[in-house]
């Protein structure tokens, strides 16, 4: 019975950094809404950067380790590993989503259409849909060493097709807004946004904490549950 | 390393001399590519859309929807009889078994590719004869690198259930480099543009070969060791 005490300590855990972020966030629309000034030329629909960039850092945060745990799990041979990997592309393809919708929304008004073939919008599309056959390839396989084995071999080369998928889409030319925070220059950020847009990014990364922890939790659990069921 | 080669050259003969003996997944890839192409036939308006200004993304569909076909039947054959299992038992570097298997779907791939052109000079009426040189270079240099990948993914599909279906899901995005490359350079191509205006993706290609080709050995006994 440790291990499935060990579980619901690392559920509880992870439940309380994400009820946490949660009030967090509640806060982050309160800021974003009452305490940014509106954006000059885009209005109110700009509202949306303060969650639509903060969710495709945790997605991006997200698929990057996995493909980081996958290249160590077939080094370490760690089940910990395997398990985190599964937890963050779950939590990863969540966010992705979150990216995806808000990204149209904000898009219909500013760029006048819904969806654009542009680089960064194929290129997390891809990742979403990569991410998405992961988790997939996850479901289909029994053996927990086989299913972690292959999964590993996924993520790997999910993480290599990243460059090519980009340098690829790149050649066609980019509508998307360019960098304005991580470039080689300040951030061409009013403080103000920048301020929330900073104190959203840590909100939803504390959330991608949380919610990662409980999803590891749950496949401890899930383990647990399974060996006493080969037990009986 | 010779001898690596020769291994992997028995194990692609024995793929191929065994696929020339039924032909039944060879005649089914290829009837399918014929049947897509068809099908694509149907879904353009002739008189608004000239056939060579879609030539490159129909060539390239077709290619990408048989090779898929094809590549699922490279790890199907070796799980009936256990006969992986022999393979694996045998006295061969993973390596060599690898570097079999992607040469017997590459010939496998490269067969269907062969039929398909043809088939689609004479269905589409376009005339390629200029440009087929560097169609069948860049055929080939964009097949090396997604067949890798999906020789890979075929041995790891038919672990799973819907095997079928599995390995379109995991191989699609990793085609997509690859596909838009060479649709990229067969427009050029076709419009008798000059080479310079292909090289950055014929790099773009030519690098991912090569990443893929070695990191799909490197992790392929990963995928094949219990």
């Amino acid at each position: 019975m440790t291990s499935s005490d060990a579980a619901s300590r690392i559920i509880a855990r992870g439940l309380r950094t994400s009820v946490t972020a949660l009030v967090g966030l509640a806060g982050v629309y309160v800021l974003a809404i009452r305490f940014t000034p509106i954006e000059a030329r885009q209005g109110v629909a700009q509202k949306i950067f303060y969650l639509h960039v903060p969710s495709a850092w945790c997605a991006l945060l997200a698929f990057s380790l996995v493909g980081i745990a996958s290249a160590l799990y077939l080094w370490l041979q760690d089940p910990r590993l395997d398990r985190f990997a599964a937890a963050s592309a779950e939590v990863g393809v969540a966010f992705a989503a979150v990216m995806l919708t808000t990204g149209p929304i904000w898009a219909k008004p500013i760029w006048g259409t819904w969806w654009t073939w542009d680089a960064r919008l194929t290129l997390t599309l891809f990742l979403f849909f990569l991410f998405v056959g992961y988790l997939a390839l996850r479901a289909s396989l029994h053996d927990p060493a086989e299913r972690a084995r292959l999964s590993a071999v996924v993520g790997i080369l999910g993480m290599l097709l990243v460059p090519f998928i980009h340098l690829s889409v790149y050649l066609f030319r980019t509508l998307h807004p360019q960098p304005i925070v991580l470039k080689p220059s300040a951030p061409s950020l009013p403080p103000e946004m920048l301020r929330t847009l900073l104190v959203s990014t840590a909100v939803f990364t504390l959330l991608y904490v949380g919610l990662v922890t409980m999803r590891y939790g749950l496949a401890v659990a899930e383990e647990a549950r399974e060996e006493a069921g080969d037990a009986a | 390393m010779p001898e690596t080669l020769r291994l992997a050259l028995a194990i692609a003969g024995k793929d191929i001399r065994a696929e020339l003996r039924s032909r039944t997944a060879l005649v089914s890839a290829v009837v399918f590519a014929a049947l897509v192409l068809v099908v694509f036939n149907f879904a353009r308006d002739p008189t608004a859309l000239s056939a060579v200004d879609l030539a490159p993304s129909v060539l390239w569909v077709t290619f990408a929807l048989a090779a898929m076909v094809a590549l699922n039947r490279a790890f199907t054959v070796e799980r009936e009889h256990g006969a992986l299992d022999g393979l694996l038992l045998a006295p061969l570097p993973r390596s060599a078994l690898f570097a079999g298997k992607l040469l017997a779907n590459l010939a496998f791939v490269g067969t269907v590719e062969a039929v398909t052109l043809p088939l689609f000079i004479l269905f589409f009426n376009v005339d390629l004869r200029a440009a087929l040189p560097g169609i069948i270079g860049v055929t080939a240099l964009a097949t090396v690198g997604f067949v890798s990948v999906g020789t890979i993914f075929s041995a790891m599909a038919v672990r799973t259930r819907f095997a079928e279906l599995m390995l379109p899901v995991l191989l699609l995005p990793f085609m997509v480099p690859p596909l838009i490359g060479a649709v990229q350079v067969t427009a050029r191509l076709l419009a008798g543009r000059p080479l310079s205006e292909m090289l950055g993706w014929l790099r773009l290609l030519a690098l991912y070969d090569v990443v893929f080709v070695t990191l799909c050995t490197m992790v392929f006994p990963a995928v094949v060791d219990e």
